[in-house]
C-alpha cells in the first residue's frame, strides 16, 4: 500500500499519521505539502488533525479550498480511500466528501481526553480489523466537534449505515453522557456513500503503539494496509 | 462596490454560543433577553459596478466560502 499525508499550514498530527502509517505499512507515506496538487499515485490520503489556517472562518473551510484538495477531491470521486482525522474530518465536511458539518461545543469546552467509541461496522476498509460493536479507547482533541446534519441528511446516514463510530461508555452503550461534544446521535465518525471516505474526530493515530498507553488505534491502519495492499 | 455579508445560523440549528452570551446578559443584569443568535458580517470592496453582476458574484462567494449552507443562511447587502 501507498499512503500520503497532506501537510497544511496548521496541521500538527500530520507526523502522528506518519508514525502510524509507518509502522503498519512497514515504508514511509509520502508527506504531501498543500500547495503540491502533483503527487504521485497513492492507495489512501489522510487528512491529519491540527488547526489548518488557524480554523479562520470556519474549520477546515480554507484548507477545503487548497490547491491539493481539488487532487484529493478528484481522486476520492475514483475511489481512492481518503480518511480524514480531526480537523481533517472538519475539511471533509466542508469539501463535501461527507455529509454534515462540525459545530462548536455543545458546552463550548475544548475537550482533550481519552473517550470510548463504539464501532458501528466491520464492513469498511477502516474498520474490517475491528468487531461490529466493539468500544474501543481513543483520543479525542478538539473545541469543534459537535456533529450537525439536517434530519433528512441524519436518517439517510442510519438507513444507508454510513455512521461509522458512535461515542458510548465503557460498555459499549451509546449514552447522552458519552457525548463529549453534544453530536447528534452520539457521532464520532462518517463515511461517504461508497464507505471509501471516512471523516472521525477521535485520533486513532494516536494510540496506535503500547508505549504510548494503547494501542486501539493500530487496527485500523492495520486492516487499511491489508485492504489496499 | 461595497458588500457586506451577513452570515447566521439556521432556525433549529442549536447555537451553544448565542446560549452563552444569553446567560452572560442576564448574569450581568439585562433581563427579558431570549433567543440570543451570534453570527458574522463579513465586509468588502468589489470591482464590479453592476448591481446585479455583483450580487450575483457575491452569492457565489457565499455558496462556495464565506457560509456554510448546511448549517448558515446568508444575506447580502450591497452599496455604492
Amino acid at each position: 500500500m501507498k499512503a500520503a499525508v497532506i501537510v497544511f499550514p496548521g496541521s500538527n498530527a500530520d507526523r502522528d499519521a506518519q508514525v502510524a502509517l509507518r509502522q503498519s505499512m512497514g515504508s514511509e507515506p509520502l508527506m504531501v505539502w498543500h500547495k503540491d496538487s502533483d503527487f504521485d499515485k497513492v492507495d489512501l490520503i489522510v487528512l491529519p488533525g491540527g488547526f489548518s489556517y488557524g480554523d479562520y472562518l470556519r474549520c477546515g473551510a480554507m484548507a477545503a479550498h487548497s490547491p491539493v484538495m481539488k487532487e484529493v477531491v478528484a481522486r476520492a470521486g475514483k475511489g481512492v480511500a481518503v480518511l480524514g482525522i480531526c480537523n481533517g474530518f472538519q475539511i471533509l465536511a466542508e469539501a463535501g466528501l461527507v455529509p454534515g458539518t462540525l459545530m462548536r461545543n455543545a458546552n463550548l469546552r475544548f475537550v482533550c481526553r481519552d473517550v470510548m467509541i463504539k464501532v458501528e461496522t466491520s464492513q469498511s476498509l477502516f474498520t474490517a480489523k475491528y468487531e461490529q460493536g466493539q468500544p474501543i479507547r481513543i483520543p479525542v482533541a478538539h473545541h469543534d466537534g459537535n456533529y450537525y446534519a439536517d434530519d433528512d441528511t441524519l436518517a439517510a446516514l442510519e438507513d444507508r449505515g454510513q455512521i461509522a463510530f458512535r461515542y458510548c461508555d465503557a460498555g459499549g452503550r451509546v449514552t447522552p453522557e458519552a457525548n463529549p461534544n453534544g453530536s447528534q446521535h452520539n457521532i464520532a465518525g462518517v463515511y461517504n456513500e461508497t464507505k471509501t471516505v471516512l471523516g472521525l474526530m477521535p485520533h486513532p493515530e494516536r494510540l496506535a503503539d503500547p508505549k504510548l498507553g494503547g494501542d486501539d488505534g493500530r487496527p485500523m491502519f492495520d486492516g487499511l494496509v491489508e485492504a489496499l495492499s | 462596490m461595497r458588500a457586506r455579508v451577513h452570515v447566521t445560523l439556521k432556525n433549529g440549528v442549536l447555537d451553544p454560543q448565542g446560549k452563552a452570551i444569553e446567560h452572560a446578559l442576564g448574569a450581568l443584569g439585562f433581563g427579558g433577553v431570549q433567543d440570543v443568535r451570534q453570527g458574522k458580517v463579513i465586509e468588502f470592496q468589489l470591482a464590479e459596478s453592476d448591481p446585479k453582476k455583483a450580487r450575483a458574484e457575491v452569492e457565489a462567494m457565499c455558496e462556495k466560502l464565506l457560509a456554510n449552507t448546511v448549517i448558515e443562511n446568508y444575506a447580502i447587502e450591497l452599496n455604492g
